[in-house]
C-alpha cells in the first residue's frame, strides 16, 4: 500500500510538472515536447510499473476496507468522538472519488492515445492532449468536476504522505514533524497545481 | 446530579442485545463511573431486575479490566483516564450517557458490557515473553541499558491491555497493543535476542484473531488511557520488515 502509494506520489509530481507546461505561454510547444517523450521506451517501462502500482494500490485499498469493515460486525450506536483527522477517516471514500476521476481521465486522454477511444474532431492527432484539454476545460461543468476531484485528491494526499512513512516504520522524533509539514505542503501543491490549469483555461484563455 | 443512562443489555453471547434506558437520580459527582453503575445495580437488584454486568478489578487504573465505551469514546470523555478513574463530574447534570461494550469481531460480547478479550492473551502467548530460565536475579550491572532506552521501553510497558485502542480504532485494529507489547522487549538487550521471531509470531496471531489493519488514523493513541504513542507502531513495522528480510529459516 505504502510503497505503491509513494510511487504514485512521485508520478503525480512529474504529471503535474508536465501539465504546468501548458501554461508556459508558448502555445504548448514545451508541453508537446514533453508529451513526445511518452513514446520513449524507458518511459514505456515506467508506464507499466505505474499501472502495476495503481492496480496494487487500488486492490489493496479495497481489500483493506473490506477486512476493516468486517472487523467490527456490530457498530457503535453513539457516533465515535475519538478525535482523528477527518482526512484519515475517509481515505477509502476519497480514494473512490479519485478512482472515478481516473477512469474518466483515462477515457478522455489515455484511451485516445491508444486509439481505443475516437479522436475528437478538435484534436489534430492522438497526442494532441493540449487541444483536448483546452476544449474540455472550457466546459464549466468539466472544469468544475476536475477542480472538485483535485480537492479530494489533496485530502487523500494530506493523510497519505505521512501515513506512508509510518507504515514503513520510518519514524523519527526529529524528522517526523517535518515529514508531516512536507506532506501538507505536498498535498496543497499537487491539488492546487492541477486545479489552476482548468481555472486558467476557463476564465483567462481565449484561442 | 441526575443522569439518563442508555446501556447495552445483552443476556449472553448468543442473544440479541439492545439499549435500555435508565434514569438515575441523586448521583454524586464524586462517584466514579463504576460506582455510579454499582449504585444503579443496587436499585436494579432491589427491584428484582438483573444488574448490569461490567468488568472491573483494581479500580485504580492499573489492571486494564474495566473498559466501557462511553458517549462515543473508549473510557469516556477524559484523556489518559480509565473508566474506573473517570468521575461523574466529567458529565453534565441531566446528560444522556450512552454506555456500550467494546465493539470488535475479536472482542465478542459475553454479557451486557463484558467482552471476551482473550484474543489479546493469545497474542501474548505466541511470543510475548523472554525465554530465560528462572533463577536468582542476575547482577543488574552486567547488562547495561541506557536510561533513555529504559524509559522508552517503560513507556511501552505501561500498556494495561484494556483494549481501548481496538475500541477507538475505526478499523478495530490491535496494532497499538501489539506494538506496545513488542516494543517493550525490542528496545532492551534482554529482549533483542528473540526480537525477530517475536514480532513475526505476534503479528501473525494478531491478524489471525480478526483484528482490522492499521490505516494510521491514530485514534488509538488519542484514547489510550496510558498515552502510548503510535511511534511504537512504526517501531513494530520496522521490526516486522527486518524480521521478514533477516529471519533465518528453521527446519
Ligand atoms: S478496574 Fe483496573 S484499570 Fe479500571
Amino acid at each position: 500500500m505504502a510503497l505503491a502509494g509513494i510511487f504514485l506520489m512521485l508520478f503525480l509530481v512529474s504529471h503535474l510538472l508536465t501539465n504546468l507546461l501548458m501554461l508556459a505561454g508558448d502555445e504548448g510547444k514545451a508541453f508537446d515536447q514533453a508529451v513526445e517523450l511518452l513514446g520513449h521506451p524507458a518511459v514505456k517501462i515506467v508506464e507499466y510499473i505505474l499501472f502495476a502500482a495503481f492496480l496494487v494500490h487500488i486492490l489493496l485499498g479495497v481489500l483493506l476496507q473490506l477486512i476493516n469493515y468486517n472487523a467490527r460486525p456490530v457498530k457503535y450506536k453513539k457516533a465515535p468522538r475519538t478525535e482523528i483527522s477527518t482526512f484519515s477517516r475517509y481515505m477509502f471514500h476519497t480514494g473512490v472519488i479519485i478512482l472515478v476521476f481516473l477512469v474518466i481521465h483515462l477515457i478522455n486522454f489515455f484511451f485516445v492515445r491508444l486509439g481505443w477511444a475516437p479522436l475528437p474532431e478538435y484534436a489534430e492527432h492522438s497526442h494532441d492532449f493540449r487541444s483536448m484539454a483546452v476544449v474540455l476545460f472550457q466546459n464549466p461543468w468539466y472544469s468544475g468536476f476536475y477542480v472538485v476531484c483535485m480537492l479530494f485528491l489533496g485530502f487523500h494526499l494530506k493523510h497519505a504522505f505521512q501515513s506512508a512513512f509510518q507504515s514503513l516504520g520510518l519514524n523519527h522524533t526529529k524528522y517526523t514533524p517535518a515529514i508531516k509539514i512536507i506532506g501538507t505542503l505536498y498535498a496543497i501543491f499537487i491539488s492546487v497545481g492541477f486545479a489552476i490549469i482548468p481555472v486558467y483555461f476557463l476564465f483567462f484563455y481565449s484561442s | 446530579m441526575n443522569v439518563t443512562l442508555k446501556i447495552w443489555r445483552q443476556k449472553n453471547a448468543q442473544a440479541k442485545g439492545k439499549f435500555k434506558t435508565y434514569p438515575l437520580q441523586d448521583v454524586s459527582p464524586e462517584m466514579s463511573v463504576l460506582e455510579m453503575l454499582d449504585y444503579l445495580n443496587m436499585q436494579l437488584i432491589e427491584k428484582g431486575d438483573a444488574p448490569v454486568a461490567f468488568e472491573h478489578d483494581c479500580r485504580e487504573g492499573i489492571c486494564g479490566t474495566c473498559g466501557l465505551y462511553i458517549n462515543g469514546r473508549p473510557h469516556g470523555p477524559m484523556r489518559n483516564t480509565t473508566t474506573c478513574e473517570l468521575h461523574m463530574r466529567a458529565f453534565k447534570d441531566g446528560e444522556i450517557i450512552y454506555i456500550e461494550p467494546w465493539r470488535a469481531r475479536a472482542f465478542p460480547v459475553l454479557k451486557d458490557l463484558i467482552v471476551d478479550r482473550s484474543s489479546f492473551e493469545r497474542i501474548m502467548h505466541t511470543a510475548g515473553f523472554i525465554s530465560i530460565n528462572t533463577g536468582s536475579a542476575p547482577e543488574a550491572n552486567s547488562t547495561p541499558v541506557s536510561k533513555i532506552i529504559a524509559d522508552k521501553a517503560f513507556d511501552a510497558a505501561v500498556c494495561i491491555g484494556c483494549g481501548a485502542c481496538v475500541a477507538a480504532c475505526k478499523n478495530s485494529s490491535a496494532m497499538l497493543y501489539a506494538a506496545a507489547k513488542i516494543a517493550q522487549y525490542a528496545m532492551i538487550p534482554q529482549g533483542k535476542v528473540e526480537a525477530k521471531e517475536r514480532v513475526d509470531k505476534m503479528v501473525r496471531q494478531m491478524d489471525a484473531e480478526g483484528f482490522g489493519f492499521c490505516s494510521n488514523t491514530y485514534g488509538c493513541e488519542f484514547d489510550c488511557p496510558k498515552g502510548i504513542s503510535v511511534d511504537f507502531i512504526a517501531l513494530m513495522n520496522r521490526e516486522f520488515f527486518s524480521s521478514k528480510v533477516c529471519k533465518q529459516k528453521h527446519k
